[in-house]
C-alpha cells in the first residue's frame, strides 16, 4: 500500500499524524508529508485507511 | 481592547442574558443568542437541515446560518467571495468602537490573504506538534493541582474552578507572562470573556491587559526573551520592523483565541462525562481510547461558530447573498449533519470516521488546534485519574455561555 498527502489540500490539521505517527511526519507549519515515499508498512494498512477516513481536508489519498 | 472582534456571548437557564424578541421562524429570523437556541441548537440545526438548510435573519444586519457539513466547508474554503474581516456577527455594545491601537485587528484570523499568509506564517511554529510536546508538562501540572485543590470538597463548579483555569494560563507561559503574573492575568482574561453582562468590568480587564502588552512590548524591546511576543517584535517585514499595531493585534489574538474556546471544550467534555457514566467508566477503563474519544468531543460539542462577511453579491445555494452580509461559519452544526456522520447527536467514543471541522477548515484551520487537543485531553485525563467518579449537582443548575462561543460557565458537579 502506498499513501500521499496533497500539499495543495493538507491544512495541517494534522489528525494523520495523530492516528497514525508512523506513517506521518508534520512540519513546523504543519505541513504533513507520508514517510518512507509513502511506503506502508505490512500491518500498518488499517492504520493508513483511519487517517485517509479522518482527513477534514480529503488531502491523503491511496496510490 | 477586545470588542471589535470579539465573539458574542450569551448564557441560558437562570443567568442575565442579552433580552431576544422570541424567534417566531427559525427559517427566517433565527436568533443565536435566543436562550432556546443556547441551550439546545441541536434541534434547531436539524430542524433547520430539513425545512431550510441556510437559514436567514435580519436581527443586528442581514445573516445567514449554515446547517449542513457540505455548505459549511464549501464557504470555508471560498475565501473570495467570504472575508474574515468581520468575524464576530454582533459587537457587544452594539457598535463597534474604534481602537487605533488595533488597527489592524487580530490577525491573522480577522484577515485575507496576503496579511493572513505571512502573519499565520510566524504563528504556527509556535504550536507545532513538538512545541505543544514541550508544554504538555506545565499543562499537566496545573491541572493535577487545581484537581488537588478541591478533590476533597465533595462538590465543585467543574467550570470556574477547572475548565476556565486552564488554557489562560498555559498561553500565558507561551507569551512569555511572568509566572507571578499569572492570577492577575487570567482574572483579566475571565473579566473580558465572562462578563460580558457586566460592562464596567469587562471594560476594567480588558484596559488592563492592553496596559499591559503595550508595557510588555516596551519591555522586550530592550531585553528580548524567548518568548512569542520578543519574536514578532524582532521580524521584519520587507526590510522594516512590523507595525506595532499587528504585533499588538496578534498577540491579543494569541491570548484571547485559545481561552474560552478551550475551556468551552473541556467544560462541555465534562458535562458530558457527567451525565453519561458508560462513557465516563469506558474511558476510565480504557485510557488508550483518550486521543479517539478527545476528537469526538470535539465533534459533538464544538466551541466556536466563526463568521465571514460577503465581499460582493454571489449566490450560494440558491440563497441571494448580498455584499456586507454576515455568513455564520457554523462548525458546531455541520459536525451535527446526519449526512456526514452516521448517528450524528450521539457520542460515540471511538468513532472511526470522524471528519469534524471544530477546528474550521481551509486556510483559517485554527492555529493552535494542536495545544487545544493537547490541553483537552491532558484536563481530562488528570480530572479522570483523580475523580473516575462524578455526576451532576443538578441539571437545572448548569448554565450555558453561548452565541458564537459555546459551553457551560457554570457546572456543578458532585464527586464520589
Amino acid at each position: 500500500m502506498r499513501i500521499r498527502v496533497d500539499p495543495d489540500k493538507c491544512q495541517g490539521h494534522a489528525r494523520c499524524y495523530g492516528l497514525a505517527p508512523e506513517l506521518f511526519d508534520v512540519d513546523d507549519y504543519g505541513l504533513s508529508t507520508a514517510v518512507d515515499g509513502g511506503n506502508v508498512p505490512p500491518g500498518l494498512e488499517d492504520k493508513a485507511r483511519l487517517a485517509i477516513a479522518n482527513c477534514p481536508e480529503y488531502a491523503i489519498e491511496e496510490l | 481592547m477586545i470588542p471589535p472582534t470579539d465573539p458574542v456571548r450569551s448564557e441560558s437557564k437562570g443567568g442575565t442574558m442579552a433580552r431576544t424578541r422570541p424567534v417566531e421562524r427559525w427559517e427566517t429570523d433565527f436568533d443565536v443568542l435566543d436562550a432556546d437556541y443556547v441551550a439546545d441548537p441541536f434541534s434547531v440545526w436539524d430542524r433547520l437541515r430539513g425545512t431550510c438548510p441556510i437559514a436567514h435573519t435580519e436581527r443586528r444586519g442581514s445573516t445567514w446560518l449554515p446547517t449542513r457539513y457540505d455548505d459549511v466547508v464549501a464557504l470555508a474554503h471560498d475565501v473570495e467571495h467570504f472575508s474574515s474581516q468581520k468575524i464576530a456577527v454582533i459587537p457587544i455594545d452594539g457598535d463597534e468602537p474604534e481602537e487605533p491601537v488595533l488597527a489592524y485587528g487580530l490577525p491573522p484570523i480577522s484577515a485575507d490573504p496576503p496579511l493572513h499568509t505571512w502573519t499565520r506564517r510566524l504563528l504556527l511554529p509556535w504550536f507545532s506538534h513538538r512545541r505543544v510536546e514541550g508544554y504538555e508538562g506545565l499543562t499537566r501540572t496545573l491541572c493535577a493541582g487545581l484537581v488537588d485543590s478541591f478533590a476533597v470538597d465533595g462538590r465543585v463548579d467543574a467550570a470556574g474552578r477547572y475548565a476556565q483555569q486552564i488554557p489562560v494560563r498555559v498561553i500565558a507561559h507561551v507569551l512569555g507572562v511572568p509566572p507571578e503574573m499569572a492570577d492577575t492575568f487570567t482574572g483579566w482574561v475571565r473579566d473580558v470573556l465572562e462578563f460580558a453582562d457586566d460592562p464596567e468590568r469587562r471594560a476594567r480587564g480588558g484596559d488592563a491587559l492592553l496596559d499591559f502588552f503595550v508595557a510588555e512590548v516596551a519591555r522586550r524591546r530592550t531585553e528580548p526573551g524567548a518568548d512569542l511576543l520578543s519574536e514578532l517584535l524582532a521580524t521584519e517585514v520587507d526590510g522594516a520592523p512590523m507595525d506595532e499595531a499587528i504585533v499588538l493585534g496578534t498577540a491579543a489574538l494569541v491570548l484571547i483565541a485559545g481561552v474560552d474556546t478551550t475551556w468551552s471544550a473541556i467544560g462541555s467534555s465534562l458535562w458530558h462525562l457527567a451525565g453519561h457514566p458508560d462513557d465516563r467508566r469506558r474511558l476510565v477503563a480504557e485510557p488508550e481510547l483518550m486521543p479517539l474519544a478527545v476528537e469526538e468531543l470535539l465533534r459533538a460539542y464544538s466551541p466556536v461558530t466563526m463568521a465571514r462577511v460577503v465581499v460582493e453579491d454571489t449566490e450560494f445555494q440558491g440563497c441571494p447573498m448580498h455584499a456586507g452580509d454576515k455568513v455564520l461559519m457554523n462548525f458546531p452544526g455541520a459536525n451535527r449533519d446526519p449526512a456526514a456522520f452516521e448517528d450524528a447527536d450521539r457520542v460515540v467514543l471511538d468513532r472511526a470516521l470522524n471528519r469534524h471541522v471544530a477546528f474550521g477548515s481551509g486556510i483559517h484551520r485554527c492555529a493552535g488546534s494542536n495545544l487545544a487537543r493537547m490541553e483537552l485531553r491532558v484536563a481530562l485525563e488528570e480530572w479522570l485519574r483523580r475523580i473516575p467518579e462524578f455526576h451532576l449537582a443538578d441539571d437545572a443548575e448548569v448554565t450555558w455561555a453561548g452565541g458564537q462561543v459555546r459551553g457551560p460557565r457554570s457546572l456543578p458537579v458532585v464527586l464520589s
